[in-house]
């Protein structure tokens, strides 16, 4: 751990050093950027995940805009490195409110330190834990057939994800990393968008009849949930299943799962999962199981076109999926799947699905 | 009886106020709004040129009042007022006037103005137009009510007699009409009132609303404009039947002198030149000058330069009135104005007026505002059929930096455009003069004033941009840079790099930085000098100081009292850097002042001192 920061610390410092020598030799001071566009991201054969590519921004301290990003970032490193030479973490949130004292290097809004830390790791290659910076909360939760061993501040703690946890699951902490797995005897993996209908499973017993840990993504999962599920789908060679509502958001939210997002293209070596598979909503299933549905928004149109020209989505099955969900203006929830009954998902509807693409 | 003189009893001359009775809508009758606005503008017309006739600074108060369903409206004005028998001709006789068979730039010209909107106050509320005027203190103030027996074209007086008024010298009309008040939009009496008030700036305006709101539209100026001259005809653009028919009517009994005395800018050379072209005798008799020879005539103006017609037939407003008229009435960042020289259509002169205000409170997103303007009178109707929109729509607006959807049509931004254009006669599309007709000439006047304009608020822009640009680079270089060293090198626990040379690169600047190295027996001084703006630069640098120059070449020596002064003559492209050095006598460091730069501005160089 001492090694790590230390690591840490030199990364930093380099980086630093480089404006220092900019300034020394009478450049003006820029660093050099991936651009994080949509335009901008390549796919790693060797990792098979969606990384950033060749294209670079700099930013300069010719502009004003520039000049703040950079004089912003000196701060940032100084904070990041004072922290780790005392052994102390912080969370997002704490840092844009610290960066209050700042005078001209204060940060705007939360999304702009937010972002400068990432890109922060861009440059450095690391990652926000290795700063000892936490995301205010994780949240996210597994259900299923894993005993696993977690270092806590208090002690080694070994746990069995289905039977010393209650209905709740076991808590993903924010470093996965610091996560052993002992052993388990699951099938499969499988990711839920919704609470609802993670608690549905739970409740039809869907991880002990079918072996499955069941993950809640809450959402857009957090960087230790897509890491989690990296490390469980790669170390325990399971097949992760993603199981969200039939919209564009859901399926971004499967891509950051599989493919890596663009946000953070940088880490996806380090938290995509490839392996991880679609099972639903498709638009098809709109079709074909005659699901209850909503009309698109225009929000949802516009979001829909981008996935068009979205290299990650540049499959056969994606194409035909959207542009069929463009013709039919219409999309589902997980749970409309309740119009057969509450136990249609588990009984008809995911069996099939799963044993249709070699999962079960 | 054959059906030919069956029809001939029925066939009859009809008067102009018969005509005009049936066909108001030609003289801008045509909606209950507009009537009233029309009306207003009659009489608020009159009332300008009548102050402007005699050089009176224009006062003139406007209320319109209900009466009932109908409004009643009172024009009163401070002008010369009106002899007493002409008072009911002007108001009850349609084309009756003053101006028609004169050339120069007057707001009314044909005469039908006033009498037109008195008739349609007799046709619409069934009363006569009170009019009330007197021409000096020592004479009465005159009453009158009129109103015209359209049958013949003639006055009725129906009241006449003397009366008490408090002013000593004006006039006053009073109508009722049938109309409706509008407000808040560009086709209004108070918007009216707001464009005349631009074009008129040397005029005050009063208006009272029917509610009893008063608005008042001050002077922005005491100045009077120029008064109009009247002129005779040009002969650039004239028309054969025209000339003809000045040949056969003339007093004149020789063609030459015919031409010295109804044209203008026509002098004895440049006459017989036109005669000697046409190949006629400068001494024939006008009226036996046959039509082919009217031809040639006319073909001789077109060869034999002529010089431009005179302007004082024109009364512009200036650059400085469009200035204050449009600073009056707008909350704006930057406004351009430019009066163009005269130009001629159809042997008319004629001056095209032109201004911009841009930025203020105008708002970004909507098309901008268009002024029109014929003879210092605004035209409100008929936008879309007028040259000056037509000539506006015509320019590529995005060469001056407003949008313009598809590269033409009415640009959008946060601008008005101003334009007026004044003549001896303007070509009006209809008798309601509510557009100006597609004069190719006109046109192109109008379109290079405009871009005139718009060119000035460009480089305004791009020099908004720069000084933008370099408060920026400012921001950079005093708070944000020092900071930034400070922390980076603090951070590295590091001394803190002299940041000049990255402040000469940010702000394009030539640098001057001085080395000294002690040597045994005194001082080895270099000084850099780097270009890193885009410009070439040439100045002097001086060093002054009190020790003995052992060398320096290239450099001028100079004793002045018990110092030394170095100069060097510098010239640097782009990017170049170039080492000035000397030695001196000196134990330890030497005490030196900052260099001296002479021949450049002090925001380009950074480490010298300016003088």
């Amino acid at each position: 751990m001492i090694e790590k920061d230390e690591l840490t610390q030199r990364k930093l410092l380099h980086l630093i050093n480089g404006f220092y020598t900019q300034l020394e030799n009478g450049e003006i001071p820029a660093l050099l950027l991936p651009t994080r566009t949509k335009a901008n991201i390549a796919y790693d054969d060797d990792a098979e995940v969606w990384v950033y590519g060749e294209r670079e921004s700099t930013r300069s301290a010719k502009t004003t805009r520039g000049a703040y990003q950079l004089l912003k970032t000196s701060y940032v490193v100084d904070f990041v490195n004072t922290q780790l030479k005392q052994a102390k973490s912080s969370t997002l949130r704490e840092l844009y409110y610290i960066s209050e004292n700042w005078g001209l290097a204060k940060f705007g809004e939360q999304q702009e330190s937010d972002r400068l830390i990432e890109d922060l790791e861009i440059v450095s290659e690391l990652q926000r834990e290795d700063f000892h910076i936490r995301p205010e909360e994780d949240g996210a939760s597994i259900l299923g057939p894993l005993r696993i061993r977690e270092q806590t501040r208090r002690g080694t703690k070994i746990i069995h994800c289905q039977d010393d946890v209650g209905e709740a699951g076991y808590q993903v902490p924010c470093n996965v990393d610091a996560l052993e797995f002992l052993e388990h005897d699951a099938r499969l993996v499988i990711a839920i968008e919704t609470g609802g209908m993670r608690d549905r499973l739970i409740e039809n017993e869907f991880d002990e009849k079918f072996d499955a840990i069941i993950i809640h993504l809450k959402g857009q999962p957090a960087r230790s949930t897509r890491r989690l599920m990296k490390r469980i789908s790669e170390e325990l060679k399971l097949p992760v299943a993603v199981f969200t509502d039939g919209d564009p958001w859901s399926y971004r939210i499967f891509a950051s799962v599989a493919y890596g997002s663009i946000k953070s293209a940088h880490l996806s070596e380090y938290m995509a999962a490839p392996a991880a598979m679609f099972v639903g909503i498709r638009p098809s299933d709109i079709i074909n199981y005659e699901l209850p549905n909503d009309k698109l928004t225009d929000q949802d149109i516009r979001a829909l076109h981008s996935l068009l020209s979205d290299p990650r989505f540049e499959s056969e099955f994606w194409k035909s999926e959207v542009n069929l969900q463009l013709e039919l203006n219409k999309k589902s929830e997980q749970q409309s799947l309740a119009k057969y009954g509450l136990d249609f998902v588990t009984d008809t509807y995911l069996p099939e699905r799963l044993t249709e693409m070699g999962i079960l | 009886m054959a059906i030919a003189e069956e029809l001939a009893k029925k066939q009859r001359a009809i008067s102009v106020a018969e005509f005009f009775e049936k066909n108001r809508q030609i003289l801008g009758f045509d909606s209950a709004p507009r009537s009233l606005i029309t009306c207003v503008k009659e009489a608020v017309d009159n009332a300008l040129d009548a102050c402007e006739d005699a050089s009176i600074l224009p006062d003139i108060f406007v209320q319109v009042a209900r009466a009932g369903d109908a409004f009643l409206i009172t024009v009163e004005d401070n002008g010369p007022g009106i002899v007493r028998e002409q008072i009911p001709r002007i108001f009850a006789k349609l084309l009756y006037g003053s101006r028609f068979h004169v050339l120069k730039q007057s707001r009314g010209q044909q005469g039908i103005g006033i009498s037109a909107a008195v008739l349609y106050s007799q046709l619409t509320s069934g009363k006569p137009t009170k009019i009330t005027s007197r021409i000096s203190l020592n004479d009465p103030a005159h009453y009158y009510e009129l109103i015209i027996n359209t049958k013949v074209n003639e006055p009725e007086i129906l009241v006449e007699r003397t009366a008490d008024w408090d002013r000593p010298h004006g006039t006053r009309i009073e109508m009722e009409i049938e109309a409706s008040y509008v407000r808040g939009r560009r086709q209004s009496i108070h918007e009216y009132l707001k464009s005349t008030a631009i074009v008129n700036p040397h005029a005050r305006l009063t208006l009272i609303e029917p509610d009893g709101n008063i608005m008042v539209f001050d002077r922005a100026t005491d100045i009077m404009p120029p008064q109009p001259k009247e002129i005779m005809p040009h002969p650039d653009g004239m028309e054969l039947g025209t000339l003809i028919k000045m040949l056969r009517y003339t007093e004149r009994q020789k063609l030459v002198s015919f031409l010295m005395n109804e044209f203008s800018r026509m002098g004895r050379k440049t006459a017989e030149d036109i005669c000697k072209d046409a190949a006629i005798d400068p001494g024939e008799v006008p009226a036996n000058i046959s039509h082919d020879q009217a031809k040639h005539l006319l073909g001789a103006f077109r060869k034999v330069r002529i010089q431009a017609p005179p302007m004082d037939c024109l009364s512009p407003l200036g650059e400085d009135q469009i200035y204050k008229g449009l600073e009056k009435e707008y909350d704006v960042d930057f406004i351009s104005t430019t009066t163009r020289a005269a130009s001629v259509h159809s042997g008319n002169p004629f001056i095209v007026e032109a201004g911009i205000a841009f930025g203020g409170s105008l708002p970004k997103e909507d098309r901008i505002e268009i002024l029109r303007f014929a003879n210092k009178v605004p035209l409100l109707y008929q936008q879309g059929g007028c040259a000056i929109t037509h000539a506006i729509s015509d320019i590529n607006w995005k060469n001056y930096e407003l949008n313009q959807s598809g590269g033409n049509g009415i640009p959008v931004g946060p601008a008005v455009v101003f334009v007026h254009v004044a003549s001896t006669k303007v070509p009006f599309t209809s008798e309601s003069k509510d557009a100006i007709a597609d004069i190719p000439e006109i046109m192109n006047e109008i379109k290079l004033a405009v871009q005139e304009v718009a060119r000035d608020t460009k480089n305004y822009l791009s020099r908004q941009k720069l000084l933008e640009r370099r408060k920026d680079k400012e921001e950079i270089i005093k708070k944000i840079l020092p900071k930034m060293v400070v922390k980076v090198s603090s951070i590295l626990e590091k001394e803190e790099p002299d940041i000049r040379p990255v402040i000469a690169k940010i702000m394009g600047n030539v640098l001057v930085q001085r080395e000294v190295t002690p040597k045994a027996d005194g001082c080895f001084v270099s000084l850099k000098v780097r270009n890193f703006d885009e410009h070439a630069r040439s100045f002097k640098l001086h060093e002054l100081f009190k020790y003995e120059v052992l060398d320096a070449p290239g450099a001028k020596v100079m004793k002045v009292g018990n110092s030394t002064s170095l100069v060097w003559k510098v010239s640097l492209v782009p990017g170049e850097q170039k080492v000035l050095c000397y030695n001196i006598e000196c134990s330890g460091t030497p005490e030196l002042q900052a260099p001296i730069a002479e021949g450049i501005d002090e925001e380009v160089i950074t480490g010298a001192k300016v003088v």
